[in-house]
């Protein structure tokens, strides 16, 4: 019951202190809709840049068979218990404009500069969120029957074919969940964007950001926002129950 | 169409005899579970590579480790009904039987009319927009054949076809089944069911632990079982033993007198159970082997009882309900077993 309570008191706090009639007003205030549109803009890069580049590290993990798998997922994992704040200070670190690792030669040749710049954001964000996405579909794709892509092979299907008709088709739920679990997690990214991105309204300042700064000035929009990600969070939730509840339709 | 396979291939710790030639017919592969045997059928679609030696199928080399030769499964036009079938579970029925000729660029409308062509041809015209999770065992192993045999593959395997049915449905579906196989083209098909081997097979190769132990016709295995497995699974007695001058030594020391006296050396030796008497007390007359024993078992099989004795000589004997029941047989009692010297078989080993 204790708990229970301890989840529950903050979500009731959070509800109970909103201005309910202001919620609609605040949100519609040009500060709140920029970082609003920022944040799904981003995270939705971010989700996808997570796909394309997590599948390939989902088969790896799920499929490959050599030394240093585990320490290939331990790495995946990595961002998922590093606090996001030292994720920004290793993405400047690595990406950084004047004294990062590969920044410098990124921003020479094309005129990449991640500081500052939505494309930070995406990145900082795709840093937190991949390993949900990795981790989803390896899961996904362990389940899976390996003789369904024989059976298509046998069928006269390449490699290609298979992989897009079959495996694909199959990992489909997985690859959902994961997309979703990763997008929630980019749309509430705060330590890392706010230190290797920074906060320059209009370009960098997602919604958590803007909550964090809204605060002192105008709680109320700071609340309004604040029930936007979680709204978003319960929907996630809710689409994922069969996943997790062994709920059945 | 001839497939000619001679080679090995490792899984797990078993190395697995790929040993089988097969022309226009069909070759039943026959074993106990972990033998090998859906590692050979794999070999033969390309799913699991040689270790050593080469399958070749009419003439195009498919596998051979020592040239570096490997034909992908997608190149190789070998068929596959896999054990529980494996239909594609996002595709409908019609979808599955065309997957193999839109896979190989037959356009959607003719893939289509030709795989309701081929669910017709199996008797399931009605259910071309069923999902398989709508079908039965028996129609899911229909359109896994339809589906296979839709590419018109020149060689065509199936992994015990009839294992997840019920038993109804088996006697139905192997019926249908010898009457599609029946159409030219070699295929192989594994199964641990001498009656699926005896009514779809022209021909029996038995794998146990990974070794071709015999081939044949089941009725030649039948007559003469080169081990345990095969004996037990044709209901035969079956030892091994040592002839010479019309006696055979057996490994437990117990000798048995036979009528054959060419056959010497390493031999086998099968009895048919019909072939051995039950008595109270060891009789006199033309019978020459005895041996005494207690009886573990009595099956009843209609109006034939199955006894098995234990004792120097295992064996199983198949007698009249009458009889069994004038001696009073039940396990536990004792009992001598009779077997005339012309009735057992002695073939070398």
């Amino acid at each position: 019951m204790l708990g229970a309570a301890f989840f529950a008191l903050p979500l009731l706090g959070l509800l109970q202190q909103a201005a309910w009639s202001e919620v609609v007003r605040d949100l519609g205030s040009p500060e709140v809709r920029a970082a609003l549109r920022l944040s799904l803009e981003c995270s939705l890069w971010a989700t996808a840049l997570a796909t394309v580049l997590g599948v390939p590290v989902a088969w790896v993990l799920a499929r490959g068979q050599f030394r240093g798998r585990s320490l290939l997922r331990a790495l995946v994992l990595l961002p998922m218990v590093l606090p996001p704040v030292v994720g920004g200070v290793a993405l400047l670190a690595a990406f950084g404009r004047t004294n990062g690792l590969v920044g410098p030669w990124l921003f020479d040749t094309f005129g990449i500069q991640f500081t500052f710049s939505k494309t930070g954001v995406v990145l900082a964000e795709t840093f937190v969120a991949m390993p949900f996405l990795v981790l989803t579909v390896e899961g996904g794709w362990r389940a899976l029957d390996a003789r369904y892509e024989d059976a298509a092979a046998t069928l006269g299907a390449g490699r290609w074919t298979t992989f897009r008709r079959v495996t694909l088709r199959l990992l489909g739920p997985s690859l959902a969940a994961g997309a979703a679990l990763a997008w929630a997690r980019a749309l509430g990214e705060f330590g890392a964007t706010i230190t290797f991105a920074g906060n320059v309204e209009g370009r960098t300042r997602t919604t958590p950001l803007a909550v964090y700064l809204l605060l002192e000035t105008h709680p109320g929009a700071a609340l309004a926002l604040s029930l936007v990600l979680l709204a978003v969070s319960v929907v996630v939730l809710v689409a994922l129950r069969d996943r997790w509840f062994g709920v059945r339709r | 169409m001839t497939l000619v396979a001679a080679g090995t291939a490792r899984v797990g710790a078993l190395d697995v005899a790929v040993d089988l030639t097969v022309a226009d017919e069909i070759v039943a592969v026959l074993g106990p579970n972990g033998a090998g045997k859906t590692t050979l059928l794999r070999t033969l679609a390309g799913l699991h590579p040689l270790d050593t030696g080469r399958i070749t199928l009419d003439g195009t080399v498919l596998d051979d480790p020592a040239a570096g030769v490997f034909v992908r499964p997608a190149h190789r036009s070998v068929g596959m009904v896999f054990q529980d079938h494996v239909l594609f579970p996002f595709l409908d029925a019609r979808e599955n039987v065309a997957f193999g000729l839109r896979s190989r660029g037959v356009g959607r409308r003719e893939a289509r009319r030709r795989a309701d062509d081929w669910l017709a041809r199996v008797g399931l015209a009605d259910c071309a927009t069923a999902r398989p999770d709508a079908l039965s065992g028996g129609q899911t192993q229909r359109v896994a054949l339809a589906r296979a045999l839709a590419s018109e593959p020149r060689l065509l395997c199936l992994d015990e076809p009839l294992a997840a049915l019920d038993a109804q449905a088996r006697v139905e579906i192997r019926r249908a089944l010898r009457r599609h196989l029946a159409a030219a083209g070699a295929r192989v098909l594994v199964t641990h069911d001498p009656v699926d081997a005896a009514v779809l097979a022209d021909r029996v190769v038995i794998l146990e632990a990974g070794r071709v132990i015999q081939t044949g016709t089941m009725d030649e295995i039948a007559l003469r079982p080169r081990s345990t497995y095969v004996a037990d699974l044709v209901g035969c007695n079956h030892y091994r033993g040592v002839a010479a001058d019309g006696r055979v030594t057996l490994a437990g020391g117990a000798t048995l007198v036979v009528a054959d006296r060419t056959v010497t050396g390493v031999v086998h030796v099968s009895v048919h159970p019909r072939s051995v008497g039950l008595h109270r007390e060891a009789p006199g007359g033309s019978s020459r082997n005895h041996f005494a024993g207690t009886v573990t078992d009595v099956d009843g099989l209609g109006d034939r009882v199955r006894v098995r004795i234990e004792g120097a000589v295992p064996i199983v004997a198949e007698i009249t309900a009458a009889a069994s029941t004038e001696l009073g047989l039940a396990p536990g009692h004792g009992v001598v077993a009779s077997v005339k010297a012309t009735e057992i078989t002695v073939y070398p080993a």
